[in-house]
């Protein structure tokens, strides 16, 4: 199957300059980016096999000795193309906060507890369905200097790869109804609604463990659609 | 309207995750430790080709480093090959991937040991000069910034399709320039992100 990968697909993206969030300002490019072809450079990209993973490497409340505090959670969910199709065998990364806010980098100094039990990063390989599960405890909010009394709403950082270097997205999930999304200039950041929207994850009742674990869902859809002799004509 | 997931900024914090044992300092004790999925140096033992190292700085609008980006390298072996999914790779450079990620350090400064990647195919049947494609994420980049390193001492940049796309007054900001570390070439390439000389970033 041969890939396209229509520009207008990143609309929906946040500008490189969104001076709502400050650091955008001296971090965006100010002379306009050169349109070029996708090449085989661009139209391939890094493979990663079910070896890139090892076992409980999704699940990120057992790589201590003890397990972390917090609420435990189930977060999972499939990688689709633009088309829908599953895509199968894609690394995804996460990394977050702990229950209490707390980020495991000597940068971040939220007054807030570590929690010797708790780094905060997984990885899973999607299956030949395009899903991943991970476990792990929902991420506090946290204070951030960009403006007066701002704070982070909880989410999850999110590393997705895809069929090509064209599809590579770094993304953050969050979680239903937050009552911070009004205030975050990151969120934000998405103008359109429906797409700001697809950042959420869903509640998801049926994949619940009973006594044991919430969970929630969070699909996520990559650039690419089928490329067929009818767009060839098109364009 | 396309239902594509939005990006969202890589925040300062990835490094525990993406890029453990890169150049970032993150590790408040070694309690906490995470494992490196990809790593900064791309040479694997079956790897034919020049062996060679990678550095620069990425610098901001004020020119002052960026000390929490994650620069992403994607390139072909040295006969001019990408190790992708669907194609069939022969052997040499069966283990090689072609793919790297290095951290920013205190300095802005990132790295990368490879090998000089090959020419390899390009538009209209084309051959594209030996190159490496860039990626970059940072704290105050909402969505990634693709570049491309080119080397000064090939010959076949003057007719690289590529390279002719962009104003000739700016090509020398996407060429990396060599010297020797002993026995070793290095080819350093600063990322301008904005403002005087400003990296050409590419639209794809």
């Amino acid at each position: 199957m041969t890939y396209m990968y229509p520009r207008e697909s990143l609309n929906v993206y946040p500008k490189h300059l969104s001076p709502e969030y400050k650091s955008t300002v001296k971090r965006s490019p100010s002379k306009p980016l050169i349109i070029v072809p996708h090449t085989l450079s661009e139209l391939t990209g890094p493979a990663f096999g079910h070896d890139a993973v090892q076992e409980g490497d999704n699940d990120l409340t057992k790589q201590h000795k003890g397990e972390p505090l917090g609420e435990r959670i189930i977060v999972h969910g499939h990688v689709y193309d633009e088309d829908k199709r599953p895509i199968a065998d894609t690394l995804v990364e996460i990394w977050q906060a702990n229950a209490c806010g707390r980020y495991v980098h000597n940068v971040d100094q939220h007054p807030a507890p570590l929690d010797p039990n708790f780094t905060g990063a997984g990885r899973a390989v999607t299956d030949k369905n395009g899903h991943y599960r991970f476990v792990t405890v929902k991420p506090g909010a946290y204070p951030w200097g960009n403006h007066p009394n701002a704070w982070r709403p909880n989410h999850i950082h999110f590393s997705v790869f895809g069929q090509s270097f064209v599809t590579r997205l770094v993304t953050q999930m969050y979680f239903p109804g937050d009552p911070l999304f009004p205030f975050d200039p990151i969120f934000n950041s998405v103008t359109d609604e429906k797409a700001r929207l697809r950042m959420v994850s869903s509640f998801d009742l049926d994949n619940t463990i009973p006594d044991w674990a919430l969970c929630f869902r969070f699909d996520i859809v990559l650039r690419g659609r089928e490329q067929t002799p009818v767009n060839v004509e098109k364009h | 309207m396309s239902d594509i997931t939005p990006s969202q900024t890589v925040g300062p914090f990835f490094a525990y995750g993406l890029a453990p044992h890169s150049r970032c300092d993150w590790q408040p004790s070694k309690d906490y430790d995470s494992k490196e999925t990809v790593s900064a140096n791309l040479i694997t033992p079956d790897a034919t080709g020049t062996k060679i190292h990678i550095e620069g700085s990425i610098l901001d609008g004020d020119g002052k480093p960026i000390n929490d980006a994650m620069i992403e390298i994607w390139q072909a072996d040295a006969q001019g090959r990408y190790a992708h999914a669907r194609g069939e790779k022969p052997r040499p450079n069966a283990k090689f991937t072609g793919f790297g990620r290095s951290a920013t350090d205190k300095q802005g400064v990132y790295s990368f040991d490879t090998v000089k990647p090959g020419m390899v195919p390009g538009p209209a049947g084309k051959p594209q000069a030996p190159h490496i494609v860039v990626c970059i994420f940072s704290r105050g980049m909402l969505r990634q910034i693709y570049t491309r390193i080119y080397f000064a001492d090939e010959a076949a940049n003057s007719a690289d399709p590529i390279l002719a796309m962009v104003p000739a007054d700016r090509r020398a900001t996407l060429i990396a320039h060599k010297e020797m570390r002993g026995e070793l070439p290095v080819y350093r390439f600063d990322i301008r992100v904005q403002g005087e000389n400003e990296t050409v970033f590419f639209d794809i």
